[in-house]
């Protein structure tokens, strides 16, 4: 469409708007609000949302808050706020039964996406993992970027807390695309919620096609070797595959932005691999963690480690549009991701003494 | 790519399949079009149903294997080729019929367009069942992406083949213009497929823990872009679907339908032995589309014939239109319920509040 045409100016001004690596914004974190209750959608750096909540309901329902504030004043505005919730609940609801949504050629349905899941996550990555972003600033407000992270955690958590952390922080709540293994898109129920949060099968037609529409993809090069490695092996980036990312962001001229994930690591610390159990259940491995599978269904429940996750300055690849089958500029760009990535990766360690820590 | 000679509408066409609804409508179509002199239609057993529809057609009775004859006494121009079976009719011999009419047919009738030598225009149709399906298959296909697995399902390894040997064809006859369309799913509000019958019925098997992503064409945009393909000059193959995707949970919510997830192995148990009873014309086909979905990438379309079929909401709004007898719920019911809640909910509220 006309993708192309739009990604035309933002692409080439994406490495000038980057500011100093201590930019102010996006730095306060959503823990630190006991008010904020984890329904509530408000953007995190705009505290001033939730207050303009009881001035709005105030004017709409003026009789009836009144009559309510005469018994009970403690409590004034409460049931309007969750009689806003219910009637919001309820057309919810009813669009969903009555499949009036839209849905993408990829299956992202982002009315489902912001009212069920990312919520949930929204619980898990503020409230459990009490996560800190930083350099929001360097994810491009419009056109497309290939965002790439460390992957880790033995269950891939680390990819949807990106998402969820990426769309409320960013200025302009972008979607982050991700890109999953073909296990996903094999396993019924979770393929489904995969592709209905905006992810899809990681293969170069799809990312190409993301990423010529504009929108922001998140890939994890390292794939299962990352999520899949050792406690011991902790925060060792793995080996890049092929590079077929940096081939994507070649051919569509794609600002690569690395990001590094602190904090996936120490939430199934995985001890060991059962590897003739994982073959005769044809997965990747089998982990064994301190809870797992001691604690059956217990054992799922994540440690809950501090989490930091810092995005690095975009990595300019306009100019080398032709060289996207050229192995060595697509090695190199790799390697200068995963150098970035890495020593993200050590800085924000030192910042974090104790994986368990505040 | 340069047609004999002339360009624009041929004088003479052949269509196969007439005795069917795509095929009867698209001759009926061409015989309306005053730049095409002569539309023949061939099959094999007339069907009175289409009758009145074929008036201005010549409709000739005869097997695909005696088409050679015909072509060159005619001095034929262009052959549409229609004559394809979706799915096994177990009434028609069944599969082993299909596989006949489908591959058998498609080879005797490129047989018979290889030694036409008037010929300058072939249209087959094909289907998006081309793609095949599989788990690493990228989410849109583009015309030239190749199947990464050969189908379970009869109709999509049929097609396959109809494709080589229309490829085939294209190499030995490189002055004919051959046109392959591969439609989706044709849905409206007077089509009658496989696929409207599925979601006419009240309760609709899916499979559990798959919301495929689906794609329709308006029928009436199909016969659009096939007599377009004979009037114009549009060599290659084109993927013909309305733009846009609706899932199958949300495609049978606004057919006001009720879904039952059905595990898988248990639903092509269940295709097997509906099957072999010889009733429910569901195939692995459509177990396959059910589990994997399919979107095709239209721009060739648009671009290359200036047309852009409804999108695939608003053909799948015709078809709802027209079969409203097996709703369960209707959009107006749930919102009546909704507004039943919340009323419910204040009345409850102004009741506690006025009691002291």
């Amino acid at each position: 469409m006309s993708g192309a045409e739009e990604r035309g100016g933002p692409r080439y001004d994406v490495p000038l708007t980057v500011p100093g690596p201590d930019g102010e914004p996006a730095r306060r974190n959503g823990h630190r609000r006991p008010t904020a209750t984890a329904a509530d959608p408000a953007p995190l750096e705009e505290p001033d949302t939730s207050a303009d909540e009881p001035a709005a309901s105030g004017p709409d329902d003026g009789a009836t808050g009144g009559a309510v504030a005469a018994p009970g004043p403690a409590v004034a505005d409460r049931p309007d706020h969750w009689d806003r919730k219910v009637a919001k609940g309820l057309a919810f609801l009813r669009r969903r039964l009555s499949g009036d949504y839209e849905v993408d050629e990829f299956g992202f349905d982002p009315d489902l996406t912001d009212a069920v899941f990312h919520p949930l996550l929204r619980v898990l990555y503020r409230d459990w993992f009490r996560t800190e972003v930083s350099g929001v600033e360097h994810v491009p407000d419009t056109g497309a970027g290939l965002v790439v992270g460390n992957h880790s955690g033995t269950v891939a958590l680390d990819a949807l807390v990106l998402s969820a952390a990426l769309h409320d922080r960013h200025p302009m709540r972008r979607y982050l695309r991700l890109l999953g293994a073909d296990l996903v898109f094999r396993m019924p129920v979770v393929s489904e919620i995969a592709r209905k949060t905006g992810g899809t099968v990681a293969c170069s037609p799809d990312a190409e096609r993301l990423l010529g529409n504009g929108e922001l993809v998140g890939v994890f090069p390292e794939g299962f070797k990352g999520v899949g490695k050792l406690y011991a092996d902790r925060y060792k980036l793995q080996r890049f595959g092929r590079g077929g990312f940096v081939s994507a962001a070649l051919r569509t001229g794609t600002p690569i932005v690395p990001v590094a994930i602190v904090g996936g690591e120490e939430i199934y610390p995985m001890l060991a691999d059962i590897k003739p159990l994982a073959r005769l259940l044809k997965l990747p491995y089998f982990p064994v963690t301190p809870t797992f599978p001691w604690l059956g269904p217990l054992g799922m429940v994540p440690l809950p480690s501090k989490w930091l996750i810092e995005f690095c300055p975009p990595i300019p690849t306009a100019h080398l549009r032709d060289s996207a089958d050229d192995p060595l500029v697509v090695f190199n760009l790799a390697d200068q991701v995963r150098e970035t990535i890495q020593q993200t990766l050590h800085k924000l360690l030192e910042r974090r003494p104790d994986p368990f820590g505040p | 790519m340069t047609p004999g000679g002339t360009s624009g509408a041929p004088g003479v066409v052949v269509v196969t399949g007439v005795g069917r609804y795509l095929g009867a409508h698209v001759a009926a179509r061409l015989a309306a079009d005053s730049r095409i002199d002569r539309v023949i239609g061939v099959d094999p057993a007339p069907n009175p149903e289409f009758a009145d529809l074929l008036d201005g057609v010549e409709r000739i009775r005869l097997d695909l294997d005696s088409l050679g004859g015909l072509l060159a006494d005619l001095e034929v121009d262009a052959v549409v080729h229609l004559a394809l079976v979706t799915a096994p009719d177990p009434q028609h011999g069944g599969r082993a019929a299909m596989k006949e009419q489908n591959i058998i047919g498609t080879m005797q009738l490129l047989a018979a367009c290889q030694r036409a030598p008037r010929l300058r225009k072939l249209v087959v149709r094909s289907s998006t069942a081309a793609y095949g399906a599989s788990f690493r298959d990228p989410a849109v296909f583009t015309e030239e992406t190749e199947p990464r697995e050969v189908p379970r399902g009869g109709f999509g390894r049929d097609i396959l083949d109809i494709e080589g040997y229309v490829r085939g064809f294209r190499r030995r006859r490189p002055d004919v213009t051959a046109t392959v369309l591969r439609f989706a799913p044709f849905i409206g509000s007077t089509a009658d497929t496989t696929l409207t019958r599925y979601f006419a019925q009240p309760v609709v098997p899916t499979v559990f823990g798959r919301d495929p992503r689906l794609q329709f064409v308006h029928i009436d945009d199909a016969l659009e872009v096939l007599h377009r393909s004979v009037a114009e000059e549009h060599p290659g193959t084109y993927n013909v679907a309305g733009p846009g995707v609706l899932s199958l949970s949300q495609a049978i919510r606004r057919a006001g339908r009720v879904a039952v997830p059905v595990l898988e192995p248990g639903l092509s148990g269940a295709v097997a032995i509906a099957r072999s009873l010889g009733f429910g014309r569901y195939g692995l086909d459509q177990v396959d589309l059910f589990v994997h979905g399919r979107v095709v990438d239209t721009s060739r379309l648009e671009r290359e014939y200036g047309f852009t079929p409804r999108s695939t909401a608003a053909a799948f709004d015709d078809f709802i239109r027209a079969h409203h007898g097996g709703v369960v719920v209707t959009r107006a019911q749930l919102a009546t319920a909704e507004q039943l809640v919340l009323e419910s909910i204040r009345q409850v509220r102004s009741t506690l509040r006025e009691r002291p």
